[in-house]
């Protein structure tokens, strides 16, 4: 970003420069269809061969279990849909009382597509978090029972960056449903957290490559052998018959190249970042009265900083804050682009007055010392202003 | 801007007169609403239409205070009997009320709106003039505005026909320019009133009778008629008839004939001036509708007295006040 302080990383992420280095050939002169049989295919399909052996190694997946998607949302919507639907179908549609579990603070691509499901006809459960947004193990617990087919937990939420117990859920699972599916949106795990280890008993894990350093419109699904899955986009077979369509080659290996440069460096930007977001929270703490943190910050991965001030709306905010040069976010942007009030903090159970005078700064790999001064120097001041024009009117 | 024409050329207006222009458009319903007003492709016409003029492009979420002021209000007035003015309210509570101060807030001069309809200021004093297309003008709408607000607003579609407006916007290239005008109440599916107040208010059905109390027929609920009304009354009779009165206690309605609905005055509430209140004894031309056609009257305390008699006003009607193009204020029918 040429101007501007860019503190939205948790929407999207510049992309590392391997990343686009390894992609430009596939642009360029390697344009070959994977799915094709001539020299030209074969060399793409090699690309995209390569690129799948190494994002499983770094996922702690074997190849096979790798499906290339359009993205994080199409990947959630693969394994939500995916796996109900061939849990019902597996089961002779004698399923009438297929039950579905989530978070009600998910991404809203896992619980549009848990919204789908009830359509369909399946009993959909959706559990808290508490304040601290983490979710709510027992309420999780009460609700997986023997009907349950898909249990679907965020390993890390992209609001608040709280991380979820993953382990825990998984273990409740395997007790209560034992043939349920664990699915996990690991979206916004992949920079902070080591994904691998932390998601290694979930039987589908999804990823968005523009969240770590790659480029938009392609992401993967882990899919553990032996899990049954209905594809959502079907034609010619491609990706184990999971995600037909000719491969994204140009953006899997930009993927590859970006998630393996984000497992090296994550322990060096973790311990880089961390302070780096604990300078801006408390700094804007302390320099702005009536201000509040949401979420635990012992449990958040490095670069999320959520804070509300009150008296302000965080609409209101982040204009004033655009036009300044201070690029943030706030609740979940619709369609429209207009801010809606947060179902995340809602979850939370945080009061709708705080949570609409709530914003996320969000920093990652590239983020550095100025842009935490740049956002000390401006936000307080633009809160003050808000607030003396509210004062006055 | 609402991604309609008239509010993207008022944008383009603003930028070709050097103003710092932003573009915002307002998120009031997430309802189901198929009059083509305020969905999301309209929000994407209005961003389009910012990014062609180059200007920045907000979309601000008034839905809670366009729930509460407009559409609860509306719902109330429909199941007591009365009649609302949906665009007036949004104008009054919303447009030139909540939108004014987030701008105050955020530090910006001036609203501007793509209402048909002129603010002029002579000596520090403002004036609220009719558009200069009198089939479009919108003033009755902002009936509302006094000098607080108009000291903050602009109008510039005002001074051009609606003719002009669409050619200025094909001239700029403007995506909207074709773009077909939004009708009907925004909130609401085409025609369908009744369904939308009986879903959120419980609206008895009753009798419908004549003006001796005699009953002729049964209705299914009150929030279908608005006195005046001479269509869906649903009664076959010799001459035409009107809705003479609606009276939600006994959920009655009332049906006559025309001059059962003449009036010689209308007593207002909640009267209000541009500037200042008209002399005593001062002909007014009252406009009861946003296009009905002003009539001569004289403001006498509350109440309005007709030159003529007219139709009767439906309770929570506006009533709008001018000096032929100049529009004086109003209130609201009793």
């Amino acid at each position: 970003m040429s101007d501007g302080v860019y503190l939205d990383h948790a929407a999207s992420t510049p992309m590392r420069p391997a990343a686009i280095a390894a992609m430009e050939p596939y642009l360029v002169s390697e344009f070959g269809n994977s799915s094709g049989s001539h020299r030209a295919a074969a060399a793409a399909k090699a690309a995209l061969e390569e690129a799948r052996d190494s994002i499983a190694a770094l996922l702690g997946a074997s190849p096979h279990e790798v499906v290339f998607t359009g993205g994080g949302t199409e990947a959630d919507n693969l394994a939500v849909k995916g796996a109900a639907r061939a849990a019902r179908a597996g089961s002779g549609g004698a399923g009438g009382h297929a039950n579905v579990v989530t978070a009600r603070f998910e991404h809203k691509g896992v619980l549009a597509s848990c919204d789908r499901l009830a359509a369909e006809g399946f009993s959909v459960t959706r559990v808290g978090a508490g304040l601290d947004g983490v979710v709510a193990l027992d309420e999780l617990a009460d609700a997986i029972g023997p009907d349950t087919v898909v249990v679907s937990v965020m390993l890390v939420n992209n609001e608040v960056g709280t991380i979820q117990p993953l382990a825990e859920i998984v273990e409740l699972t395997r007790a209560r449903a034992p043939h349920a599916v664990v699915h996990t949106d690991a979206v916004q795990a992949v920079p902070w957290v080591d994904v691998a280890s932390l998601a290694a008993g979930a039987d589908l894990v999804a990823i968005s490559a523009h969240k770590f350093g790659g480029p938009k419109g392609v992401g993967a699904l882990v899919v553990r052998r032996g899990t049954a899955l209905e594809p959502l986009i079907e034609g010619g077979g491609q990706e184990g018959g999971l995600r037909s369509g000719s491969s994204n080659v140009a953006g899997v290996v930009a993927m590859a190249a970006a998630l393996r440069v984000t497992v090296e460096e994550r322990a060096a930007d973790v311990c880089r970042i961390a302070p780096l977001r604990d300078r801006l929270v408390d700094g804007l703490l302390a320099a702005v009265p009536d201000s509040f943190e949401n979420g635990e910050r012992a449990r958040k991965v490095a670069g999320n900083a959520h804070l509300g001030f009150r008296g302000v709306e965080a609409e209101a905010l982040l204009v004033s804050l655009d036009a300044r040069g201070i690029y943030a976010a706030a609740g979940s942007s619709c369609s429209s682009g207009a801010t809606d009030p947060s179902h995340v903090l809602e979850a939370m159970g945080v009061p709708r007055a705080d949570a609409l005078s709530s914003v996320r700064f969000s920093l990652g790999f590239a983020s550095t010392d100025a842009d935490v001064d740049a956002a000390l120097g401006i936000v307080p001041d633009a809160v003050a202003r808000l607030r003396a024009a509210v004062a006055a009117a | 801007m609402s991604g309609g024409v008239d509010s993207s050329v008022a944008a383009a207006l603003l930028v070709e007169a050097g103003y710092d222009v932003t573009g915002v458009t307002l998120k009031l319903w997430g309802g189901d609403s198929d009059s083509g007003c305020c969905s999301v492709s309209d929000v994407e016409d209005a961003r389009r239409v910012a990014a062609q003029l180059g200007v920045p492009h907000y979309v601000f979420n008034f839905a809670d205070d366009f729930t509460r002021d407009v559409v609860e209000p509306y719902v109330d007035a429909y199941a007591t009997g009365l009649t609302p003015n949906p665009c007036v309210e949004c104008n009054r509570s919303v447009k030139f009320g909540r939108l004014l101060e987030r701008a105050a807030a955020l530090g910006f001069d001036r609203v501007a709106t793509g209402h048909h309809a002129r603010v002029e200021a002579t000596a520090g004093a403002y004036r609220l003039l009719r558009g200069a297309d009198h089939a479009k003008d919108q003033s009755y709408v902002l009936y509302m505005l006094g000098q607080r607000e108009l000291v903050r607003v602009l109008l510039p579609v005002g001074r051009l026909t609606k003719h002009e407006v669409r050619e200025r916007a094909h001239a700029l290239g403007l995506r909207t320019a074709a773009k077909p005008e939004s009708m009907d109440v925004c909130f609401i599916t085409r025609g369908d009133r009744a369904a939308f107040v009986g879903a959120r208010a419980t609206v008895p059905a009753g009798a419908i009778v004549d003006t001796s109390g005699a009953e002729i027929g049964r209705h299914a609920g009150i929030a279908s008629f608005t006195i005046g009304q001479r269509r869906g009354v649903g009664i076959a009779l010799g001459e035409r008839r009107y809705v003479v009165d609606v009276d939600a206690a006994s959920a009655t309605v009332t049906v006559g004939t025309r001059d059962d609905l003449a009036r010689g005055e209308v007593v207002v509430r909640d009267l209000r001036f541009v500037g200042d209140r008209p002399a005593a004894g001062q002909c007014v031309d009252v406009q009861t509708r946003a296009h009905g056609i002003p009539v001569p009257a004289h403001l006498v305390g509350n109440t309005i007295r007709f030159v003529d008699a007219q139709p009767r006003v439906a309770p929570g009607q506006v009533v709008a006040l001018y000096d032929a193009d100049a529009l004086l204020g109003g209130g609201i029918a009793t």
